[in-house]
């Protein structure tokens, strides 16, 4: 019995979210190893080899993975499945682009999306959060994503796991890496933010959102999160979206702003532990599981709110 | 090119969903039923690339019950040529679904399949992956922009941080995010048109794949309630909660 755990890394540091998935592996009873697959990725296997419960670190290192492919990756996956019970990586862009494909390969019916592990039962969430179930599995392997907002990331230590390099699967070359336009990562990661700060329709315009949400973000050292409505109308960037259908934040704290609280976007939010809603609509469904509510207008309440932080 | 699009009834993301009372489940009955809006986006597309004169032909399919035949008049009358139902009452797992979606590639020998990243009800976000896995394609997941080039599309995806543009090797596989299109609705004209559009029909048995559910769901629950809050009166009297009673500041 031993898990294998597909590290999450942006090819020079290795993503909390691995530390979390950890924690949800740690549940399954079992050894942990983790492999890390990229190019140039010594460091960051380093850095896995420090986490917490690691008994191995299996490094593929290849150009073939530098860009985190699905094609190549699931290759690699399946070429170490033989040796492992369990297949675990966080619900992130990489994890749900690859998993699925190694779970059809190896003829699994994939477990997404996990919240909670109990010994061989699973729970996930299912209808934007309002229905969650517990599942167990009947095949004879495990893959499984997790959502890294429900488990805390495990420590880390000085004592490190060995670390071994594993062979390239080969590259099938069905699809080539043309460009990556990323954020300048200047605010803490959304999904593992102690604060989110996120904007509404009501921000009317980017130049509004960025003028009225930014600065509080980052008077409070928060990440920042959008509605789907605020990404759609262009006021903020595609990845900024929180909700059922984008990213899930677990924060110490919310901040909604000019958000109504429709279902897909609550699904994202409702395991933060403090939610505070400023809307303009004292019915507006926020107000149904925000902590603290103002009723009132962003535009006057969000710079009144900085100034007085 | 033929392009192929996979489509799922589900309830309507405007509902509601409640958990039963007895924890089998969630309360179905008398809930209106669409098209999964990812799904609509992944139509759409197709019928874009039809209207650019990039595609040949659309073929939608749908693995469901006789509904679902609903679904793919939807589909239809959006713009899709002809349809294919898989018919079954059964719950298939995402794991089958790919399954039958590859003996409907099989005979249907489309150069791109396009479905949408995920469905509203089960919210897997598998079905794209493994069917692209089954028929060994390549993959362009949560789209927001495809490019068709010669033997090859150009996917812009939403990734963690930002966008990701890749090349895909065709046959392909492309699944539809949010920003991939703005789905159209379907005209008078063209609903009725999409009555006379022909809808094949066919069993997981004679598509000859065992779709035997490999996850048991032990119960189903909801959530756990978050208790309303307060209204405040006053941005200080925000602070002075946060930073007492909360403690997160
Ligand atoms: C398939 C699908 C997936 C989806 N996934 C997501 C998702 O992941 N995340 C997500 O967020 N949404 C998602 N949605 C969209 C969701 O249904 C809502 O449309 C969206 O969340 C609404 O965004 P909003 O609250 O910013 O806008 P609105 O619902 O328009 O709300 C704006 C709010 O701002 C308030 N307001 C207006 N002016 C002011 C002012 N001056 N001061 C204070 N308050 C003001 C209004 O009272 C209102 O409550 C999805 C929808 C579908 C169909």
């Amino acid at each position: 019995m031993t898990t294998l755990l597909l590290a999450e890394h942006d090819g020079k540091l290795l993503s909390e979210q691995t530390a979390r998935t950890l924690a949800a592996a740690a549940k399954l009873g079992a050894p942990v190893h983790v492999l890390v697959a990229g190019a140039g990725v010594a460091s960051i296997a380093e850095a896995a080899s420090r986490l917490d419960g690691v008994a191995k670190v299996l490094v593929a290192d290849d150009a073939a993975y530098a860009h985190q492919l699905a094609e190549p990756l699931s290759a690699l996956l399946v070429s170490l499945a033989p040796n492992y019970d369990a297949l675990l990586a966080p619900s992130t862009a990489n994890g749900k682009s690859v998993m699925p494909r190694v779970a059809a390969l190896l003829d699994v019916m994939q477990i997404s999306d996990v919240i909670a592990i109990d010994g061989t039962t699973f729970q996930r969430p299912t209808y934007a959060g309002n229905a969650i179930e517990t599942v167990t599995s009947s095949d004879p392997k495990l893959v499984v994503t997790v959502r890294g907002s429900a488990f805390k990331p495990v420590g880390e230590g000085a004592a490190s796991a060995p670390v071994e390099a594993v062979a390239a699967a080969g590259d099938p070359v069905l699809s080539r890496f043309i460009k990556e336009e990323l954020d300048a990562a200047e605010r803490p990661e959304l999904t593992s933010a102690r604060i989110v700060v996120s904007g509404g329709r009501a921000l009317g315009s980017k130049e509004k959102f960025e003028e009225l949400i930014l600065p509080l973000a980052d008077k409070l050292g928060a990440a920042v999160g959008a509605s789907r409505a605020a990404v759609d109308a262009g006021y903020a960037p595609n990845d900024w979206q929180v909700g059922q259908t984008g990213k899930m934040v677990a924060p110490d704290l919310y901040i909604a702003a000019g958000i109504s609280g429709a279902i897909q976007h609550v699904a994202g939010i409702s395991d933060s532990r403090v939610i505070v809603a400023i809307n303009k609509d004292e019915e507006a469904p926020i107000f149904q599981l925000a902590d603290y509510g103002l009723v009132g207008d962003i535009f006057t309440i969000l710079p009144e709110l900085k100034d007085k932080l | 090119m033929k392009v192929l699009v996979a489509v799922k009834r589900v309830v309507d993301y405007n509902v509601a969903v409640r958990v039963k009372q007895d924890g089998t489940g969630v309360e179905l009955d008398n809930v209106k039923m669409s098209m999964n809006p990812f799904d609509e986006i992944a139509v759409e597309e197709a019928v874009r690339l039809k209207e650019a004169g990039k595609a040949s032909e659309i073929v939608a399919v749908s693995v469901g019950p006789q509904k679902a035949t609903e679904t793919l008049r939807t589909a239809l009358a959006m713009g899709a040529d002809r349809a294919i139902l898989v018919k079954t009452d059964a719950k298939v797992e995402p794991l089958a679904v790919a399954k039958l979606l590859k003996t409907v590639v099989a005979e249907e020998a489309p150069d791109l399949v396009i479905l949408g990243k995920q469905a509203i009800d089960d919210d897997s976000n598998q079905t794209g992956q493994m069917l692209a896995a089954l028929l060994g394609w390549s993959q362009g997941v949560f789209a927001s922009k495809v490019e068709t080039g010669e033997g090859m599309l150009t996917v812009t995806r939403e990734v963690d941080g930002g966008l990701q543009t890749v090349e895909l090797k065709l046959p392909a596989i492309v699944t539809a995010d949010l920003r991939l299109n703005e789905p159209r609705y379907a005209s008078l004209p063209n609903i009725m048109k999409a009555k006379k559009k022909p809808i094949a029909e066919k069993t997981p048995e004679d598509c000859g794949v065992d779709i035997a559910p490999r996850l048991t769901v032990l119960k189903t629950e909801a959530p756990k309630k978050r208790g309303g809050g307060v209204k405040l009166a006053s941005v200080d009297e925000l602070i002075e909660k946060l930073k007492t009673e909360a403690g997160v500041l």
